[in-house]
């Protein structure tokens, strides 16, 4: 039934493509055989949860007429993945999600690629950061830790992290400079193990995404205390007694000048016709609908923002300039940039 | 306490479920299939199939994608004994003496000893989840960076301790086994190590590659070398095998109780089943009566690390569940399903899920007694593999290999990798240099460094960190003790026995 289902597409596309050549209005590209979806991630972290469920919603409301299949490619920070789909030109099967190592990878480690290697089709989402602290510590709000903070000599405080040179340490050094005081970071391999290590008091601090520490925090064992966005989250469920994310602050606000949210877009190999990606951008779209995409949004308390063509392109480039100037700050720029 | 009864009550209720029970053999069924292949790997098969799942209800889900776990567990083991190559890291060790006996005819037993301790300890696993949970999950938070250092420092050093070649033969051999784990990406830096621009080295040495070609590849062309004849040809296939090697299991009780308590507590120590397996064998095999015998086929050898692997890795479902820490890639895969499904592991799982929770503690019952009838009746079978003539046996092994070593990656610069690694493990056991060090410290060589400079990070560098509290101080001593227990025991049988040297 299926393979049926696949021949009669199949036959529409080739259809399609004859009716191109007269009316390109008319023509949609669809796909062939089954997409693969990269993950420049390992298993379990913020970017594979989202591609995981993506390729679940797809495939249970039936959006796309062939398979979508996940493949985590994490070697070099997420390198490998990149340059698979850097390399694949003019594939439109292939689709990657990424992280913000596509602007941190290549600086931190050299490794040739940059985000104009490939062809942007949308932005998701914007993933936001929090400043958490263990429930038991008694720094009820960020001013009062960061007054702990300055009064303590460099580097008493540890702050854990996801990767090194990346999105949490690059938090963590405009942290210090803000206050003026050397933390002590400490990388760990993803975001659900620094969230443990928080609660077992390995270290003082985190900036955990919403979606990493969100059961930490309905337990009771770590405490947000202010938002690295410009502002407030809008989502008002509760989540512990009375406080939902909407009651957590952002950081400028309790004194702490630094914003910083995390990139979930989707890209395509280089080469590919403006069809697949508008085939792509739409199927999104069509995503955003599900009332499963609408609860991890919730769940995580995302930056709901959806972006794609020109917009998207300007969004990117302003965010690399920012990476870029980050980075060159705190010195992790690789020699060979 | 009492209380934990009562849901798991309840939780036989939904797991007992007769679509359920399907599911669970189904899942065990497609289970062992990917467990024989290797490189295929529980995480691949739970990965593929989870999407077929988001129609089913959280609970038959996750049974279904747990069973399929279970079974590859199970199926690891087979091609552990049968062609010394083991599908997953925690099957290394049962290669040790699992192969050797069924070179010389005792497959069927070895495979009935391989089920039936797995069996035992993911049950003792289970029983254990039921009764301390909570309890369980709280140690597990005691550890950081330095515990955890510590803990693989005292799987290494065991095996340094309690191997049965010249110390320093191990020693070289685990060297270079760390060497090849740095290759790639350096967390703490986040910097290319060792890659001299390649961009196939970026993700390092894979460990299932290096395992392939070192025990499949290198067993092969060992093989060949020696007449082109499995000695296990002459094996005789006997349906009763199952049956008479039962009746010799109980006897080694000790063995079985020690690889419980030393795979629980690997489990829930986020150390995993690796360390486990090797631990328990090391320790089998410096304390059991037949120690001596130990690596040329000896049932003692394969129940040991097998109960061990199989406690750890039922405990580690622990930790998962309660801090939502997946401890290994299969749990990984298992945790995006969980979230999927609208479930966030972590402490309140427990409280606000618990009839999911105690549905997934029953099945886990449920799926190891019907995973265990379901390999034991299949023991003559797979046993009989041994009969068919090596000539034809071998190139559909090394096709076998080759496709596992692809898929590991969709690269085929993998299948290169393995065949080098066969020819360097050729070489190596033609040396008498022991294969396993450099196995252990590719698999856990990377986690030892990056707890090591975590903890150097977070105590400012002072090595006192490794002995700053009673849990991280008796852990360490302990490795101590058995990483200089040649020297040890040395010295007191000289003190014992003062003789003229």
């Amino acid at each position: 039934m299926k393979n049926l289902h696949a021949l009669g597409l199949g036959t529409l596309t080739a259809l399609g493509l004859a009716a191109m050549s007269m009316v390109p209005a008319a023509a949609e590209w669809k796909p062939t055989k089954p997409v693969e979806f990269i993950v420049p991630a390992g298993t379990g972290g913020g970017a594979d949860q989202m591609a995981r469920t993506l390729q679940g919603i797809i495939a249970k409301h039936e959006l796309m007429p062939t398979q979508l299949i996940v493949i985590n490619k994490s070697g070099g920070a997420g390198g490998e993945g990149f340059l698979d789909v850097k390399n694949s030109k003019a594939n439109p099967h292939k689709i990657v999600i990424t992280l913000s190592n596509l602007f941190t990878t290549p600086l931190a480690t050299g490794i040739p690629f940059n985000w104009k290697d490939m062809t942007p089709v949308a932005m998701l989402a914007l993933d936001e950061f929090i400043l958490w602290v263990n429930a038991q510590e008694p720094y009820k709000t960020a001013q009062e830790y960061e007054a702990a903070i300055k009064a303590a000599p460099d580097g008493t405080f540890k702050m854990g992290g996801t990767g090194s040179k990346q999105e949490d340490q690059i938090i963590t050094v405009a942290v210090e400079k803000a206050l003026g005081k050397k933390m002590t970071y400490i990388p760990y391999k993803g975001g659900g193990e620094v969230a443990v290590q928080l609660v077992g008091g390995h270290v003082n601090s985190t900036v955990n995404n919403p979606i990493e520490a969100v059961s930490q925090w309905r337990g009771d064992k770590v405490r947000p205390l202010c938002v690295f966005d410009s502002k407030p989250l809008p989502y008002t469920d509760k989540i512990l007694g009375d406080l939902s994310w909407s009651s957590v602050p952002t950081c400028k606000s309790a004194g702490l000048d630094v914003e910083y949210v995390m990139l979930r877009g989707i890209f395509m190999p280089p080469g590919v016709s403006e069809e697949q990606v508008a085939y792509f951008v739409d199927l999104f779209k069509k995503v955003r609908e599900t009332p499963e995409w609408k609860q991890l949004m919730k769940d995580g308390a995302f930056n709901q923002t959806f972006m794609a063509g020109a917009e998207f392109k300007d969004w990117l480039t302003k965010a690399e300039a920012t990476h870029k100037g980050l980075m060159q700050e705190a010195g992790f720029i690789a020699a060979a940039n | 306490m009492l209380e934990n009864f009562t849901y798991l009550y309840h939780g036989f209720g939904i797991a007992a479920d007769p679509f359920n029970i399907l599911l669970m053999a189904v899942g065990i069924l497609l289970g062992v299939i990917i467990g024989v292949l290797p490189g295929l790997g529980g995480a691949n098969g739970v990965a593929i199939l989870l999407p077929l799942t988001f129609s089913m209800s959280p609970t038959s889900a996750i049974i279904l994608l747990t069973c399929i776990y279970w079974g590859a567990l199970f199926g690891g083991a087979i091609t552990s004994v049968l062609f010394n190559i083991p599908g997953e890291p925690w099957s290394v060790a049962t290669t040790f003496d699992g192969h050797p006996m069924a070179r010389s005819g005792r497959a069927g037993e070895a495979l009935t000893a391989a089920f039936t301790s797995s069996f035992v300890g993911a049950f003792v696993a289970i029983v254990m989840i039921t009764m301390i949970a909570p309890l369980v999950a709280q140690f597990a938070l005691r550890f950081g960076p330095a515990e955890k250092f510590a803990v693989y420092f005292l799987a290494f050093a065991s095996f340094v301790g309690m191997s049965k070649e010249a110390p320093s033969k191990t020693i070289v051999s685990m060297m270079i086994g760390f060497a090849l784990a740095a290759v790639g990406l350096d967390m703490v830096t986040g910097q290319l190590r060792l890659t001299f621009g390649f961009e196939e080295l970026l993700n390092g040495f894979d460990f299932l590659i290096a395992v392939i070609g070192l025990f499949g590849i290198g067993e092969i062309l060992l093989t060949m070398e020696e007449g082109l004849e499995f000695r296990g040809k002459a094996a005789k296939i006997d349906a009763k095998v199952v049956w008479h090697t039962w009746k010799t299991l109980p006897k080694y009780w000790m063995t079985s109780i020690r690889s419980c308590i030393i795979g629980c507590w690997m489990g829930i120590t986020p150390a995993g089943a690796t360390p486990a397996s090797f631990m328990a064998y090391g320790i089998a095999k410096r304390v059991s009566k037949n120690g001596k015998n130990f690596g040329n086929g000896e049932i003692e050898g394969v129940i040991a690390p097998e109960t061990a692997a199989h406690a750890a890795g039922t405990s580690a479902m622990l930790p998962m569940l309660a801090l939502g820490v997946p401890g290994s890639p299969t749990a990984a895969v298992l945790l995006g399903g969980l979230l999927i499904w609208g479930l966030q592991p972590g402490p309140m799982l427990f409280v606000e899920q618990a009839e999911f929770v105690w549905g997934l503690i029953a099945s886990m019952y449920l799926g190891n007694i019907v995973g265990l009838i379901l390999v034991l009746t299949t023991v003559p079978l797979f046993a009989s593999i041994l009969r068919i003539p090596f000539s034809i046996i071998a190139p559909v092994i090394l096709v076998i290999c080759a496709i596992g070593a692809y898929t590991v990656n969709n690269n085929v610069f993998d299948v290169v990798m393995m065949l080098v690694f066969g020819v360097i493990g050729y070489v190596m056991k033609k040396t008498n240099y022991p294969l396993a060090p450099l196995v252990l410290a590719i698999v856990l060589g990377d986690a030892a460094e990056e707890a090591f400079r975590q903890s150097l990070l977070a105590s400012g560098g002072a090595i006192s960190v490794f002995w700053s509290n009673p849990l991280v101080s008796s852990i360490m001593g302990l490795g101590l003790v058995a990483g200089l227990w040649p020297l040890i025991s040395n010295l007191f049988s000289r003190l014992r026995t003062p003789q003229p040297a």
